[in-house]
């Protein structure tokens, strides 16, 4: 499969010579053609500086990357016509309507949106209702929708979504990954990123990302093999005392809340009986042993200490 | 259990215009409770919450926090509280130790209690070498740990913490809800949003918003059992998908 996608251990600074920060330490990846990929880590790991990069808004300070075959740096018009951008802030004209906004959109690319309207159209008629308002007068999941409609109203070879759910409540995240699903369909290449661990799933691949680095890509269920602990959720009715214990137990790798349980990973394969043995004294108060398969964020955590 | 009341809320609404945002809501927070406040974009959250901090006069019902009125002691309410959010928190070109003493000194506190409560809040937080770098300098996840000593340094009644975790890492995240326990054993009552599904887990009782109104308010245990439900996930996707009027 040919990649729409490569980068080669790119790096970024910023800040004057004698007091650098760097955002992106050497970031190499590929994304295939019609790929759904994440890239997940918590604000500050370097997500929005790679898009950037991508999309051509910002030099690297090493390395190279191209987009649908052209070199970002060389070819950094060819891909403007290509690349849809739908950045993390609100960023469409405000005090242009709905329509305007998209209209706007669709001519600066030298297209209409009737030529394009299949792709946007799941989308744009949830909002079609509200098309003679004013964007900075709609709702933060409106604002949304139409983003994502300006983004793709030139039919993008690659999508670049940086952020697109965050400060979105559960509900209306769910539905933003589902016109995701429904837009791979029609073989456009996304790259989204994401705090939001949870996420992960929903993708293709993901890369992890923190401080700059890559922790680990792969598929997410790829990411979640690599976890090679047992790996247990436990509870009681008494939760701090219960985690307190556990996190100087010798045979506990590390103990940590997690909804309503504590996920405790084990130094050592096998070890499920001394765990309980441990944890005898509370046997009256409800609990609970069980063990678990990890998830996308017991993995981040588990490789955020790792390279600590 | 001490049954003292931080917060009494009854019938209260507040309405823009036609639009009802808060919709005759009532509910009790109990002193040290941690109260989850959870709801869909546009569900009220907010309009509650200003209402809470003293911020935005209700259009009838009455409310009180910390024993004060949220019609004529705002005022006095301010001074009892703390707050933080994601989106405001700490002043970026002020250094650790100006922060603090900038907020303290609005709170009104003396000298000598600054002094004697920075360095301990300094030395809890592991900030020894950065007590004098400018705040912008640090890493996201200990601005939000700063950031709330900071919205606790006067020991407030009740500190409102606006989705305190949005974007920080999952271990800082957890180190976080550490000192929301710590704060509430303390017995500094918790109000918090968030949207992230486990952290209402953490909550001794949950509130979940859906158009306006109290759709449901218990522990989340119960919530669960209620609503036939393996975590707060499904919780919240079952009632939030009720909700008619859409902010999406």
């Amino acid at each position: 499969m040919k990649p729409a996608i490569t980068i080669n251990n790119i790096v970024k600074f910023y800040g004057a010579k004698s007091n650098k920060t760097e955002a992106l330490s050497g970031i190499s990846f590929n994304v295939n053609e019609g790929e759904l990929f994440g890239i997940i880590g918590p604000d500050g790991a370097g997500k929005t500086s790679l898009f950037r990069i991508l999309t051509t808004l910002l030099l690297a300070d090493e390395g190279e990357a191209t987009v649908d075959g052209y070199d970002v740096v060389k070819y950094y018009k060819e891909i403007r016509k290509r690349a849809g951008y739908m950045p993390g802030r609100f960023s469409l004209y405000q005090d242009l309507t709905v329509e305007e906004n998209l209209e706007f959109f669709a001519t600066i690319f030298n297209t209409t949106i009737e030529k394009n309207y299949h792709l946007i159209k799941d989308i744009y008629i949830q909002i079609e209702p509200f098309k003679k308002r004013k964007a900075g007068k709609l709702s933060g999941g409106m604002k949304q929708k139409l983003a994502l409609c300006c983004a793709l109203i030139h039919k993008p070879s690659v999508l670049f979504l940086d952020e697109p759910t965050t400060g979105v409540d559960a509900v209306s995240r769910k539905e933003f990954w589902e016109m995701l699903k429904k837009l791979k369909q029609q073989n456009i290449t996304i790259l989204v990123s994401t705090p939001y661990m949870d996420e992960a799933g929903m993708c293709d691949r993901v890369a992890l990302l923190q401080s700059g680095k890559i922790l680990s890509i792969d598929t997410p269920d790829g990411i979640i093999e690599q976890f090679q602990k047992d790996l247990f959720a436990v509870r009681s009715s008494k939760m701090l005392p219960l985690l307190n214990d556990l996190k100087i137990c010798s045979e506990v790798e590390d103990a940590y809340f997690f909804g309503a349980y504590h996920h405790v990973v084990m130094k050592h394969k096998n070890e499920e009986q001394q765990l309980k043995n441990y944890l005898s004294k509370y046997a009256g108060d409800g609990l609970e042993i069980n063990a678990i398969r990890p998830n996308i964020e017991d993995c981040f955590m588990a490789l955020m200490k790792n390279t600590e | 259990m001490n049954d003292v009341k931080a917060i009494t809320v009854d019938h209260l609404t507040k309405k823009f215009g036609n639009f009802t945002a808060v919709d005759n809501i009532s509910f009790e927070v109990k002193k040290g409770e941690i109260f989850g406040f959870l709801g869909a974009n546009g569900a009220g959250k907010t309009t509650a919450m200003r209402m809470l901090c003293g911020l935005s006069i209700p259009s009838s019902g009455n409310a009180t926090v910390a024993g004060f009125d949220v019609y004529h002691q705002t005022e006095k309410i301010k001074k009892n509280i703390g707050y933080m959010s994601q989106k405001f928190s700490l002043y970026e070109d002020l250094t650790v130790k100006e922060n603090i003493r900038f907020y303290a000194g609005i709170y009104g506190k003396s000298n000598e209690f600054i002094k004697n409560k920075t360095g301990v809040v300094i030395k809890d937080l592991h900030l020894e070498k950065e007590a004098n770098k400018l705040v912008k300098s640090l890493p996201l996840g200990w601005k939000q740990k700063l950031a709330f000593s900071v919205a606790i340094f006067h020991e407030p009644e009740i500190v409102f913490l606006d989705e305190p975790t949005g974007g920080v890492d999952p271990v800082t995240r957890r180190e976080f809800w550490n000192l929301i326990y710590e704060a509430a054993a303390t017995g500094i009552t918790v109000f918090v949003t968030t949207h992230y599904m486990d952290e209402a887990e953490y909550c001794n009782r949950v509130c979940i918003m859906v158009d306006g109104r109290i759709d449901a308010m218990d522990t989340p245990q119960q919530l669960k059992k209620a609503c036939d439900a393996a975590s707060m996930d499904e919780v919240f996707l079952k009632l939030a998908r009720k909700a008619l009027r859409s902010d999406t």
